[in-house]
């Protein structure tokens, strides 16, 4: 089937070159279609399906049942939707609020040459490969407050049972939710700091500054753009938190850490109020959408259309 | 010019290790122990007596089985991926006109739907086809998912081919799908292994679609063995922790033979 949709694309073939007077070759858009198509089937549609099914009452078996606004108005009145979308808000920026910069300085460093870097570095990045249930069950599994090590180091923990408040229980997602994204958002920082001219920092020494002006003055402002895409990646990635509190803490204690991406589950695939998850999956959609559009503008990915095509 | 070490960001590095290193020695440690020396020992101390059993004792408990599964997703997912994004990819760089840049905003749009906002119309969708239970239930929208991201890649990497070589290509008369072949595909070889790295991590790594999607023992990947064997035998730490570094090991071999690619695969990925 691919290849059939090909065979379309050589029909505007050549076309008058200005430059040098040699045809253009171009593809036709049918080269876009496989892609295009199973992209809208299995990502645009259920986007389409999420906004209908919001709008009824569904419990997996039957089918969906028209139902107006109850949902919404449900959602409205319910005090646990309100409360997770505020801890989605908090978790969401405690995650910027550390990750920033422990990445930016781990990035910088390693974009450095410093000695043993290449060793460390390794080591550094371990955390990109483990799938984030297999951290959530390490992590777990450490801070068990019976089995765990808070049990053997109670000069550190107290009685260990970290998880036992909404304090402490935050302290742990947005720890663990650190371990695991820091090294990905660190990479970012490292390309982003090797770009920077090392001219710069040339005519920085010879004015005399440290490595702490240096950093403060040249590295910092330098980071600017890695820095707009690194947040808004922790941004969208923070509001959908949803596998690391699934498994450390199951949206508790009662429902102290039940943010919206865990009660949108709960609801749908535990209640089986279909509709009601529905409805909080596309207030998740539509505040993720708006922070894309801000990726593409902040960014300026489209409009790098071509910097290759001036034929 | 000479070069002074810096102290304080040798001090800083340190203590990453530190956070790195620890829970990977607690973790490691813990698959040698037995589950009594872990519980009257506790899992900082070296362990008096080292054991292959809870290893052993993974396979009896399946993981064999989801091993299999994850490489027939994660073999499946590359190689759609592969299939459909090259050629978008290079009919967004090359192509002309409103609608392919259209195009290129839907898969920019792309990027920030979160998987968790669309699982329940996707549960329905996967239902309806019958696919539900079904691996080819967890492929789908895992590849779907990828797309987005190793599009932005791989037109990146596209954009780096100079017209000039177009412009030969175009006066040897080559066809589209021969400029595509000859020189588009060698020359974005950096950008289509960041794409099957991202991609074989997404799948590799994917749990929300297992999760929902799933419901068998015969479909079950690794990442929801480890997620039922937590919620099952929570206290058999060791045969936890040697199941979540049999599910990584494929993936560290690879990190450490191939760390330069594959880092610089997930640096042009920047994604989730």
């Amino acid at each position: 089937m691919t290849a059939l949709s090909f065979v379309s694309g050589s029909g505007r073939r050549l076309r008058a070159g200005r430059r040098a007077g040699v045809g253009v070759t171009r593809p036709g858009l049918a080269w876009a279609v496989p892609a295009t198509v199973f992209f809208l089937l299995f990502a645009l549609v259920p986007l389409v399906l999420v906004a209908v099914l919001s709008f009824t009452s569904w419990d997996g078996v039957d089918s969906p049942r028209f139902n107006g606004l109850a949902n919404w108005t449900k959602l409205l009145h319910d005090p646990v939707m309100t409360q997770s979308v505020w801890l989605t808000l908090v978790l969401t920026l405690a995650g910027v609020l550390v990750q920033t910069p422990v990445s930016i300085l781990l990035g910088v460093w390693a974009a450095g040459h410093q000695r043993n870097r290449a060793v460390l570095s390794a080591i550094f990045f371990v955390p990109l490969l483990l799938s984030a249930t297999a951290i959530s069950v390490v992590w777990r599994a450490i801070l068990d407050p019976n089995f765990g090590v808070p049990s053997q180091l109670p000069w550190l923990f107290g009685d260990g049972n970290l998880m036992g408040s909404q304090s402490g229980a935050i302290a742990v997602l947005t720890f663990v939710g650190m371990w695991q994204w820091t090294p990905m958002h660190a990479l970012l920082y490292q390309g982003g700091a090797r770009a920077i001219p090392q001219v710069l920092y040339q005519a920085a020494a010879i004015d005399g500054a440290g490595k702490v002006r240096q950093f403060i003055h040249i590295t910092l402002p330098q980071l600017r753009n890695t820095m707009i895409t690194s947040v808004i990646l922790m941004l969208v990635g923070g509001l959908t938190t949803f596998d690391t509190v699934l498994i450390l803490t199951q949206g508790g204690p009662g429902t102290d850490t039940t943010n919206s991406a865990y009660y949108m589950y709960q609801q749908a695939f535990k209640s089986f109020d279909f509709g009601s998850g529905s409805a909080i999956a596309l207030v998740l959609v539509v505040v993720a959408t708006l922070i894309s559009l801000a990726v593409v503008r902040l960014s300026g990915y489209d409009k790098m259309r071509s910097t290759s095509e001036g034929l | 010019m000479r070069r002074r070490p810096n102290y304080l960001a040798g001090l800083g590095s340190l203590v990453w290790l530190a956070l790195v290193g620890f829970p990977l020695y607690v973790l490691l440690i813990s698959t040698f122990r037995t589950r009594s020396s872990y519980s009257s020992e506790g899992p900082l101390s070296f362990p008096e007596h080292l054991t292959l059993q809870n290893y052993i004792d993974d396979f009896s408990n399946g993981f064999g089985q989801d091993f299999l599964n994850t490489v027939i997703v994660t073999v499946s997912v590359v190689a759609i991926v592969l299939l459909v994004v090259p050629p978008l990819a290079y009919a967004i760089v090359r192509a002309q006109g409103r609608t392919i840049s259209t195009v290129f905003r839907i898969f920019l749009l792309g990027l920030a739907i979160p998987a968790q906002a669309v699982i329940v119309p996707m549960f329905y969708v996967i239902s309806k086809a019958g696919f539900y239970d079904h691996l080819l239930g967890v492929i789908l929208p895992t590849a779907a998912f990828c797309l987005p991201v190793c599009t932005l890649v791989l037109t990146g990497a596209m954009r780096d081919i100079t017209s000039e070589m177009y412009e030969a290509m175009a006066m040897d008369g080559a066809s589209p799908w021969r400029v595509f072949w000859q020189l588009v595909l060698p020359l974005s070889k950096g950008g289509l292994s960041s794409v099957v790295v991202f991609a074989a991590l997404q799948a590799w790594n994917g749990f929300l679609f297992p999760l929902i999607l799933t419901q068998s023992e015969s479909t079950k990947v690794i990442t929801l063995g480890l997620y039922n064997f937590q919620t099952e035998h929570g206290v058999d730490v060791p045969g936890l922790t040697s199941a979540v570094v049999l599910s990584m090991l494929p993936i560290f071999i690879v990190y450490l033979f191939a760390r330069r690619a594959l880092v610089q695969g997930l640096m042009g990925v920047g994604g989730k």
